[in-house]
């Protein structure tokens, strides 16, 4: 029997619930993953990614060195290598001074303008830190963003419009003491699973009800009291329809709104018109499930709302949230223990790499970068002239790429990212990618995105460097290294101090901005130094476990539940609303709406579940769709399917389910053989950017088994 | 009804809360009673008997991670009767089931003098090791039922049902509804089951893999791109050879 050399202390890198791990090594191998029972995150509870999917960090595709493209690679005619025979592997020092030399001489060609960078919400807090300090003080551009724009940016700008922040205000643990809960646009369980069995938990244990308004006859509808099978993008009709009900049957809360909102008045007014029957008409839920729920919601002692990227990922998803934040203000369901407005983050660290500035708009912290004062207390840090930081917000994840032309967007640098698999519409991302002057890639596999790459740095793994991840509910925690990185690898926070200090020469600046650091705590001392909300935070408060920010103080305990007296912007805020359809709607051409999202076994385009044993359980894309849509189209359980929107076709296998409710088909987007984001639009939310993975429209057609680019045979599972 | 109840633990007095095991009760006093199937993570069954404990006026040994206080009580943990219920007990196990993987029962063992060899005639469960899928192995060979597995799968955490009890009596195993690989069953494969396996009969792939002698290296040949890359090799001849 095998005994552990070490058992090492971390958090998961997979989703946002930051469960917390015992990584069990012999010979720097993790052979078995446990969770301490007394944890307060996941009281021992793991999923499939995060007890067994690790193995990527040994897979032989691994890069451990770093590498230079052979061709010198000409905008419009850039391509993707990802053989290794097209590339040379060279030292870290020649690697760094080649992307230095070449990321400074667009720089000081075509200005700030030029340079954009991905950040990354699978890294730790210090490395999106650095990166967009590095950015901003050394490249003087805000063009700094991450996937937290794909993900949950409409819910960011809505809670920010309507109370000021922009997280979960509660706790996922408090589902429990919730009496009813209302999950919509979240298959929380396969994509936060453990949150999942909390909320069964709470269903099962704890005598709590629960509602789903989903277009996906997720899971979940299992164990919920009233289930509203909503058509993708009803959503603004549906819970302004509960306020409305809420509203006629008095069932709002007076004090409250009296005493803690503004803009009652015209919001009100404007929920006169969300009839539960006008609601029926466009989301084609019955009318009686609306009112129930209305009801339901209103009238129970602590109700919670929870919702995942169904919400945001929406030309209308600024709206969506709103309309979800309005139902919470009219009740009064806010600033209480079970109770609360609660989007429930993607990435491990999509919260953490937000508060760290990853952002076009905000430095660290969420201060906007077009405030005077903001910009002076971030150059006084940084050591910058007066004046010399940007004070024009820079572009989001999705303009950057848009803005790829002469005159715009010329060096991108991509941290952990993908955009090759995460972006809509990919064809126009390919074009975009081919068009850029000059590509830096920082991961552990060349990606889709990174083979578009000249220069590859092999980034270290979460388990091969220090740092902190924030998850969903603002729990700052320990990631703490196992082993020395493999190969010629090194952490990220490393690599960019490394390549900042060029670039920093070449640019000869009189004062450097700083990148000595010899320990990741000191660089989120720094950031704390800024940003009240984590000036409490020391590597030494959080060895056990976490802190929920804000911790204002060093002996400040952390902050399970947010808004118990006031809202960061005062009294919270109404907001009228209308109903916006979708960017496209299902016509007799394209018929089918199709939804995009994750599946259990998969994470995002892949990188790290792709190249795990997990792509053995999961190893292709499977359309999921109702049995009678599968009928009239004469399509057979896993017989191949092509799929075609205005903006591209693939081909897959398909899944008959009534998972898919009819007329709404299903296909993760992890694959890509068959990238579901060829199909999806482009078209985004006015206020967020954020695009409309949830509903673009396709017509389906059976295919031929050799149309199927890497098919695999057909695999059977039980799980739903 | 008071708050709490008085009892005496091995001639100790002490006072718990109502509704508290003599288990619990016995460890906050800081006496120790061996456990097998107990978890403190999921609902106690009282199936393995080892800690079995001697009550006073009680006819039977009483299973103290099931049974509660009451007041007045006066248990003996470490009694004659309860020595010789818990050396039975191992003997039964190590005479069927292989403990290989089990260090604690191991040391149980050793502690309580326990003879394998008092059951000569014992039936060893047999089985081999179930690879179906690409993340734990199950050997039951090595498994004592203690139905951990199965409460976590279900409503001690996962709520999934994927595996019960099949069979009864000596041929009771646990299983997937009709045997099915383990892919097929609701398996998610949370890997909680392997998390509270005592003895090792549920084990990771990779540590199985590891203790059969395979390098890390060799291990990660079994990756399904490097299976697809070296058929891609053995199907396509390179120019060379050509």
């Amino acid at each position: 029997m095998l005994k552990a050399e070490k058992i090492v202390s971390t958090t998961c890198p997979y989703c946002g619930v930051g469960c917390n791990l015992q990584l069990h090594i012999q010979d720097d191998f993790i052979y078995r993953v446990t969770s301490p029972f007394d944890s307060v995150v996941n009281h021992g509870n793991l999923c499939v990614k995060g007890r067994f999917g690790y193995d990527y960090i040994y897979n032989k595709q691994r890069v451990t060195t770093p590498l230079i493209r052979k061709t010198r690679q000409v905008a419009g005619s850039r391509t993707q290598a990802f053989d290794r025979s097209e590339w040379r592997e060279a030292n870290w020092d020649e690697a760094l001074d080649y992307a230095a030399d070449r990321l400074v001489e667009i720089y000081q060609r075509d200005g700030s303008k030029a340079m954009a960078v991905y950040c990354c919400a699978k890294a730790t807090n210090e490395d999106n830190y650095l990166l967009q300090k590095m950015y901003r003080a050394l490249f003087r551009s805000n063009n700094v963003d991450h996937c937290t724009r794909l993900c949950h940016a409409a819910s960011v700008v809505a809670l920010q419009m309507a109370v000021g922040s922009a997280a979960m205000s509660n706790t996922a643990a408090e589902v429990v003491e919730s009496d009813v809960f209302m999950l919509t646009g979240s298959n929380v369980s396969e994509n936060h699973p453990i949150i999942a069995l909390q909320m069964k938990k709470a269903v099962q244990k704890h005598g709590a009800k629960l509602i789903v308004v989903d277009p996906r006859r997720i899971e979940m509808v299992n164990y919920a009291a009233l289930y509203l099978p909503i058509k993708p993008g009803s959503d603004v009709p549906v819970f302004s329809a509960m306020a409305h009900v809420i509203l006629k049957e008095n069932l709002h809360n007076p004090q409250f709104i009296a005493e803690r909102t503004e803009n009652f008045e015209a919001f009100a007014a404007s929920m006169e018109k969300f009839t539960p029957e006008y609601a029926e008409a466009i989301s084609g839920v019955d009318r009686q499930l609306i009112i129930d729920a209305a009801r339901m919601y209103a009238t129970a002692g602590k109700s919670a709302i929870y919702w995942a990227l169904g919400i945001p990922e929406s030309t209308h998803g600024t709206a969506n949230a709103l309309s979800l934040i309005n139902l919470a203000l009219l009740t009064g369901q806010i600033g209480r223990r079970g109770t609360g407005l609660n989007p429930l983050r993607g990435q491990n660290n999509v919260q953490g790499a937000s508060d760290s500035g990853a952002m076009p708009w905000h430095y660290p912290g969420y201060q906007t970068v077009d405030n005077e004062q903001n910009a002076q207390r971030w150059e006084k840090t940084w050591n910058i002239e007066p004046g010399g930081l940007n004070r024009q917000r820079g572009l989001t994840t999705t303009e950057i790429l848009s803005a790829v032309h002469p005159g715009g967007v010329q060096a991108l640098y991509i941290m952990g990212e993908n955009p090759m698999m995460s972006e809509p519409n990919l064809n126009h991302t390919r074009k975009k990618m081919e068009e850029l002057e000059f590509v830096v890639a920082q991961d552990l596999f060349i990606n889709e995105s990174g083979a578009f790459a000249d220069v590859f740095l092999p980034a270290a793994a979460f388990a091969e460097k220090d740092g902190t991840f924030t998850n969903t509910d603002r729990r700052v925690q320990r990631v703490r290294q196992a082993f020395p990185p493999r190969g010629n690898a090194r952490a990220d926070w490393q690599i960019i101090c490394d390549i900042a200090k060029r670039i920093e020469k070449r640019l000869g600046r009189p004062n450097t901005a700083f990148w000595d650091y010899s320990h990741p705590s000191e660089i989120l001392a720094e950031m704390g130094g800024n940003v009240p909300d984590y000036a409490g935070v020391r590597y030494a408060n959080i060895e056990k476990v976490g802190l929920q920010t804000p911790v204002p103080t060093e002996d400040h305990p952390g902050t399970p539940y947010l808004y118990t007296k006031d809202f960061p912007r005062g009294r919270g805020k109404f907001h009228p609303l209308e109903y916006v359809p979708n960017a496209e709607m299902p016509d007799d051409e394209y018929p089918f709406v199709l939804s995009t999202g994750r599946v259990l076994e998969h994470w995002h385009g892949g990188t790290m579940t792709r190249h795990s044993w997990m792509d053995d359980l999961f190893p292709e894309a499977l359309m999921e769709i109702n049995p009678a849509d599968a009928a009239n189209l004469a399509i057979r359980d896993g017989g191949p399917v092509r799929v075609t929107s205005r903006r591209g076709s693939i081909v897959l296998r398909a899944k008959v389910t009534p998972k898919a409710n009819p007329g709404v088909v299903f296909i993760p987007f992890h694959f890509w053989e068959a990238a579901a984001n060829i199909l999806t639009t482009d078209a985004v939310d006015p206020q967020a950017k954020i695009p409309e993975y949830k509903a673009g429209v396709v017509r389906i057609a059976p295919a031929f088994d050799e149309e199927m680019t890497a098919a695999v045979p057909m695999q059977i599972r039980g799980r739903y | 009804m008071s708050d709490t109840i008085n009892l005496i633990i091995d001639g100790k007095q002490i006072s718990v809360p109502p509704g508290t095991t003599i288990l619990a009760a016995a460890r906050e006093a800081g006496i120790e009673i061996p456990t097998i199937c107990f978890h403190e993570a999921t609902t106690s069954n009282a199936l393995c008997r080892i800690c079995v404990v001697e009550v006073e006026g009680s006819r039977v040994l009483l299973p103290s991670c099931v049974a509660h206080v009451s007041e007045g009580m006066k248990v003996q943990t470490q009694s004659e009767r309860v020595t010789r219920s818990r050396r039975t007990i191992l003997e039964m196990l190590e005479s069927t089931v292989d403990l290989s993987d089990a260090p604690e029962i191991q040391t149980m063992i050793a502690e309580y003098k326990a003879d394998g060899e008092r059951f000569p005639q014992a039936k060893s469960r047999v089985s081999t090791p179930i690879d179906d899928n690409p993340m734990y192995l199950r050997d039951y060979a090595k498994c004592i039922l203690c139905w951990r597995c199965v409460q976590v799968c279900a409503e001690d955490a996962q709520y999934t049902y994927a595996i019960n009890f099949s069979s009864r009596g000596y041929d009771t195993q646990i299983s997937t509804f009709y045997e099915v690989p383990m892919p097929e069953s609701t398996c998610v494969f949370c890997g909680q089951c392997v998390a509270v396996c005592p003895t090792g009969a549920l084990k990771p792939k990779r540590q199985w893999l590891l203790e059969l002698g395979r390098t890390p290296d060799e291990i990660m040949d079994l990756t399904r791109s490097e299976r697809r890359n070296r058929r891609r090799r053995v199907e396509a001849p390179s120019n060379d050879q050509a």
